[in-house]
């Protein structure tokens, strides 16, 4: 397709290892138009990114050569498809940080990776195991949130509460887009147990303190559960630097398939917690009457697991690595900062997370003042701008700025400077369609 | 397609001057509806009646009143405003045969352009089908409507109780 950067010597971070066209080549997709031939500039990749060719390429190869169930079976594809899986599970762990890859557990999404800790709570709630002590909550026990939280990350352990008695707090968010954190010390207590925050929210941007939380957290003896979603497609993330004890994400927004996603569980833990989904390949020992259960991460993947999708997800961590997440986050960074001073020089656009580039990621969220976001949101569509309108999966959010919906356009590092200038144009004509007619 | 044929001036103008807007009494039900991909939430209240008193099947129960109040893209608004316009006065009857024609043209997948003998205004929609995403913004009022009436001819005695008719 047309170039969307400068010729040669342009670079967008100022990396001269970075070459926008050469990365743009291999994400087929960015080639195609839409809505009567309008080029196609994907600006939701905070909702799914889109996947280059190595990793459907990785997918392909384990179909057509390795396929067959893993952990179980005595010939060679077995034994191949285990291997794939297996160093998948290394490549990603070592990924995220995460110092052994026994304490990355793959789930199906980052839903249900939050889903397995909150169940695995509840579980212990209800075990006699005296290793599930530490996991056990009830009344006078509290369970702390955050207001800019996804659903993913807040309804899980809203029922945990109803479950076993426990309360639910959160911290609320400032005007400025970021978590108030001036009752941290109140709201993080000899009674908290739990607190469960995003790394990176996917509405605002915001990137959040996790140290401090973790250290507060810790003072306290709570447990904490990173949302790392947002966080780790766009950054180089260190998930034991950041001292968290569990941490989920998603293989579909870090390039990677749908269909696979990552708990990462400090192993202390992991072994102590009672599990989540029951049945196959979980067990240790089955008699007729009761089980006991494999060491992790195997103790949390019942039944046959997703196995090209965690292949896929691997050969996405080694295309992010061989480009570098420095260099990822640069380029995210500076479509970011462009994108909100464009945004801010327009009048009638209200910005929704920080105008500052600072601790904030490329998740661009704004209002049109007078025209609804579903309706924005169709005007982009109609100039091949895809974005994202709504609550974004983050209502409360929503209620707290007195909104019903935003507009978000999120980065990858496949965009490009240009694409943030036709999301701006797109931006004028929706508000000239909406304001100029009648 | 063209974004005209999408937001056709009519809609516009329902959606800037949405009619029988509000909530108003009397009423027989208030329902609450929302659309929850985008958060859209709308608040109905209808007010049935009877034509004959005391005949007591469907036919005869008219829509006295449509009111509502609530958030929404120009579309799920304005599709409301049309809908007012369109069924007050209509017997229940009548109303859900109208409700039906607009339910299969919005679902319609562009197939269906819509009867403006039927429809009126409601036509203007038609632009909608061939937005899957747009069809439940379309809808949501009509839905709110569906539910409340419903609510109401299911409940015994209740179409008398609040809009003034005798026992049945």
């Amino acid at each position: 397709m047309t170039s969307l950067v400068a010729g040669p010597g342009h670079t967008d971070t100022g990396s001269p290892a970075f070459n926008s066209e050469a990365i743009r080549a291999d994400f087929p997709i960015l080639e195609r138009t839409v809505r009567g031939g309008k080029p196609l500039v994907y600006l939701d990749s905070g909702a799914t990114s889109q996947r280059p060719v190595p990793v459907i390429d990785a997918e392909q190869e384990f179909l057509t050569t390795h396929l067959s169930a893993v952990h179980r079976g005595a010939h060679q594809l077995a034994e191949e498809a285990t291997d794939f899986y297996e160093s998948a599970r290394l490549r990603i762990s070592r990924f995220i940080g995460a110092p052994s890859a026994e304490e990355l557990v793959f789930t199906k999404n980052a839903t249900e990776a939050i889903n397995l800790v909150a169940y695995s709570f509840g579980n212990a709630t209800y075990s006699d195991e005296p290793e599930a002590a530490r996991f056990r909550l009830g009344p006078g026990d509290e369970i702390v949130v955050t207001e800019m939280e996804h659903h993913a990350n807040l309804v899980p352990w809203q029922e945990l509460c109803r479950r076993t008695g426990a309360t639910l707090r959160w911290f609320g968010l400032t005007d400025d887009f970021r978590l108030d954190l001036s009752n941290i010390s109140e709201l993080i207590n000899s009674r908290t147990r739990v607190v469960a925050f995003t790394h990176q929210s996917n509405v605002l941007g915001t990137v959040n303190p996790v140290a401090e939380i973790v250290e507060a957290a810790r003072k306290v003896g709570a447990l904490t559960v990173l949302d790392a979603c947002q966080s780790v497609p766009h950054a180089p993330v260190d998930l034991a630097e950041l001292g968290v004890d569990f941490a989920a994400f998603s293989g579909h927004k870090m390039l990677g398939p749908s269909g696979v996603g990552g708990l990462y569980g400090r192993y202390e833990l992991l072994s102590q917690m009672p599990p989540f989904l029951t049945g196959g390949s979980m067990i240790e020992q089955v008699f007729i009457d009761h089980s006991t259960y494999a060491a992790p991460p195997a103790r949390f993947e019942a039944g046959v697991p997703m196995t090209s999708q965690a292949v896929g997800l691997g050969a996405a961590v080694d295309y992010l690595n061989d480009l570098g997440m420095p260099v990822v986050a640069a380029h995210e960074a500076e479509l970011t900062g462009y994108a909100l001073q464009q945004l801010s020089s327009l009048d009638g656009i209200r910005l929704i997370g920080p105008s500052e580039n600072v601790d904030r990621g490329g998740a661009v969220s704004f209002v049109v003042d007078g025209v609804h976001a579903h309706d924005v949101g169709q005007i982009l569509d109609n100039e091949g701008v895809a974005v994202r309108v709504g609550h974004h999966c983050a209502w409360p959010l929503h209620r707290r700025y007195g909104i019903a919906a935003t507009v978000r356009a999120s980065f990858a590092v496949y965009n490009t400077v240009s694409e943030v200038d036709v999301l701006v144009d797109a931006v004028q004509s929706a508000q000239k369609f909406f304001g100029g007619r009648g | 397609m063209q974004m005209e044929q999408l937001y056709q001036e009519i809609i516009l103008d329902h959606h800037r001057s949405p009619h029988h807007a509000g909530l108003r009494d009397p009423f027989d039900t208030e329902v609450h509806h929302v659309n929850p991909t985008c958060g859209d939430e709308i608040t109905l209240r209808v007010a049935l009646g009877d034509v004959e008193p005391g005949s007591g099947s469907a036919g005869s129960v008219v829509v006295t009143d449509i009111s509502y109040e609530g958030m929404g893209c120009s579309i799920s608004q304005a599709s409301t405003s049309v809908m007012t316009d369109l069924l007050i006065g209509r017997t229940v009857t009548e109303a859900l045969g109208i409700l039906d024609e607009f339910t299969a043209m919005a679902t319609s997948r562009g197939t269906i352009s819509g009867d403006e003998e039927v429809l009126g205004d409601g036509i203007a929609f038609a632009g909608v089908s061939k937005y899957p995403a747009r069809v439940k913004c379309a809808l949501l009022g009509w839905m709110a409507f569906k539910d409340a009436t419903a609510q109401t001819v299911s409940r015994p005695n209740d179409v008398v109780t609040q809009t003034g008719g005798s026992a049945s």
